[in-house]
């Protein structure tokens, strides 16, 4: 402080100008643009896609809540390791070769920008808005596996995922000269090339891995309670935030589109949490938090692929219907003996396809048109024949070589123990019951 | 009448209530407690350090039962409750004066 003192006065004003002057001179180094009003709008794009991309990075956080909020306390730490690192992971993965394979040059599938090689100005920006879409599929699959599956071959499987079966069916849909895009198939946000995928996907490896210990009791489903529905419902919020990001940023420019856009994503997760809750009433006579929170997420998803294309009541209709779906979608898998843990599958696997359908269904200009719908259907079978096909060879050859479960010993004492040798709550203790189900006598 | 107390693992409380509820014994009370006896407890790691978790979680059960059933029930926690492995746990035996229902009143074996 004394020297502080000392620059006071005349001194301090030199020392103010000497720093304002190098900002100066720093800034007159850039090349001198005259700011037209396309320089801004390039400006603004630029902008408007990177908070967007941020927002979508964002995303990460609320899988991560949800899934560690659906889930038990043994487990929580494990559920941490898997969101952080299928992000980082996928990341490199989809910096090296993902972004390449999808937005490169060529037909079936790109070969140039390996490695980020050769990006210029605008390639920057839009590939790591890419990025963030890719990490998203990466993760889908990491809420349905979860506490029991072994966390290197989920990061094997992972990354299987972002540098070859995503990046494979995205640069069907979203390169220039994909033969799904040409064919006219419309996927604005990523309903069938992220949401789909991942979740289908994730539908192969929760019938690779096999129900969690206790999940079935016979043919009947037990409830495995998560342990923090307020974590939950925040991954949920955090989600929602993300997918203003996730689908007004897919314009990728800053124009007035982006309002509408919003609108309906909004419009539809709120109509899913709605027709979730009330069907969740009906069936159940209770409102079930977990079924609400998914009927959101289920609208935001179903919303996604024509979110750019739909009037504003269609987004309502579908964000509904997707409610709906949402609510059977996971009654019908645990009726069948799949244990998805968080109800990955029947948000991103069904309702990414009701989505991708749905936006051939209402298409502004032209409604109901057999033969989009037609496109439309197509684009979603391809989808899950690359994310559940390919999902089972993957998981096949991972069971086959590294084994894709955890011992029963490592399960029953919790992934957080056995896998990194820490407790996620160390001076809580859990209601032994709950962390440890085996009904399996009945 | 006697009052049993098993400390036990927690993964083996659900065959125990189940085997007890098929020996007609239909009221228990289940306490989520700590020690050590012979299991020593175990290592985690935080940040890079090691560090020792000396008390390991069990699950205490107790049951009032009436003189003939005692053995029967020691029994299945013999049965149910053991591994083979050292931190099975212990049963401790207690005589009991008197068992009342708060609802009727009733005291003795019919309040069991």
């Amino acid at each position: 402080m004394r020297g502080l003192q000392k620059i006071r006065g005349p001194r301090f004003f030199l020392l103010f100008m000497m720093f304002f002057g190098l900002g100066y001179v720093a800034l007159a180094d850039s090349p001198a643009t005259t700011l037209t009003a396309d320089v801004v709008q390039e400006n603004l794009d630029y902008t408007w896609t990177l908070i967007a991309a941020a927002m979508v990075f964002f995303m990460q956080a609320g899988f991560a809540m949800l899934e560690i909020g659906f889930t038990r306390v043994k487990n929580a730490g494990n559920a941490v390791m898997k969101n952080a690192m299928d992000f980082c992971v996928g990341m490199l993965v989809y910096s090296a070769v993902g972004y390449a394979f999808m937005f490169g040059t060529g037909g079936v599938i790109g070969s140039s920008n390996f490695f980020l090689d050769g990006l210029t100005g605008w390639d920057w920006t839009f590939f790591l808005f890419q990025a963030m879409f890719a990490a998203t599929a990466a993760t889908i699959m990491a809420g349905a596996i979860a506490e029991r599956t072994k966390f290197s071959s989920y990061l094997v499987a992972s990354i299987v995922l972002t540098a070859i079966i995503y990046p494979l069916y995205g640069h069907w849909v979203w390169a220039t000269g994909g033969w799904l895009k040409n064919l006219g198939f419309t996927d604005f946000a990523g309903s069938a090339v992220v949401h789909s995928v991942g979740g289908w996907f994730a539908l192969a490896g929760a019938i690779m891995v096999g129900p969690r210990i206790g999940k079935f009791v016979g043919k009947k489903a037990s409830a495995i309670p998560g342990h923090n529905i307020p974590m939950a419902a925040l991954g949920v919020f955090i989600l929602f935030f993300g997918w203003f990001g996730f689908n007004s940023g897919s314009v990728t420019k800053g124009i007035a589109e982006i309002g509408p856009i919003a609108v309906n994503t909004c419009i539809a997760g709120s109509a899913g949490g709605v027709a979730a809750m009330f069907l969740s009433y009906y069936i159940f006579k209770k409102m079930d938090i977990g079924m609400t929170l998914n009927g959101i997420l289920a609208g935001l998803v179903a919303v996604t692929a024509g979110c750019a294309t739909m009037p504003t009541w269609a987004a309502l209709l579908v964000g509904l219907i997707g409610g709906v779906l949402v609510v059977y979608s996971v009654l019908f898998f645990d009726k069948i003996g799949v244990d998805d843990a968080v109800g990955a599958v029947s948000v991103h696997g069904v309702n990414g396809t009701w989505g991708t359908i749905a936006a051939g269904i209402f298409f502004s200009g032209s409604m109901f048109d057999l033969h989009i719908i037609g496109v439309q259907i197509l684009g979603s079978l391809v989808a899950f024949a690359m994310g559940f096909g390919g999902g089972l060879i993957v998981l096949y050859v991972i069971k086959k070589t590294m084994g894709l479960r955890v011992t029963r010993e490592e399960e029953l004492e919790g992934l957080d123990m056995a896998e990194h040798g820490s407790v996620a709550y160390p001076e809580f203790q859990p209601k032994s019951e709950l962390s440890i189900i085996l009904n399996e006598k009945k | 009448m006697k009052k049993i107390e098993a400390i036990i693992r927690p993964s083996v409380i659900h065959e125990i209530k189940e085997a007890l509820v098929a020996e007609n014994i239909l009221g228990m009370t289940l306490t989520e407690v700590r020690g050590f006896g012979k299991q020593k407890g175990h290592t985690e790691l935080f940040r890079g350090i090691e560090f020792q978790v000396e008390f390991v979680s069990k699950v205490k059960v107790e049951i009032i039962v009436s003189d003939e059933m005692l053995e029967k029930v020691v029994d299945i926690f013999l049965t149910k409750a053991r591994t083979g492995k050292v931190g099975d746990g212990k049963i401790f035996i207690y005589p009991i004066d008197d068992v009342i229902r708060i609802r009727t009143g009733e005291r003795g074996e019919t309040a069991i």
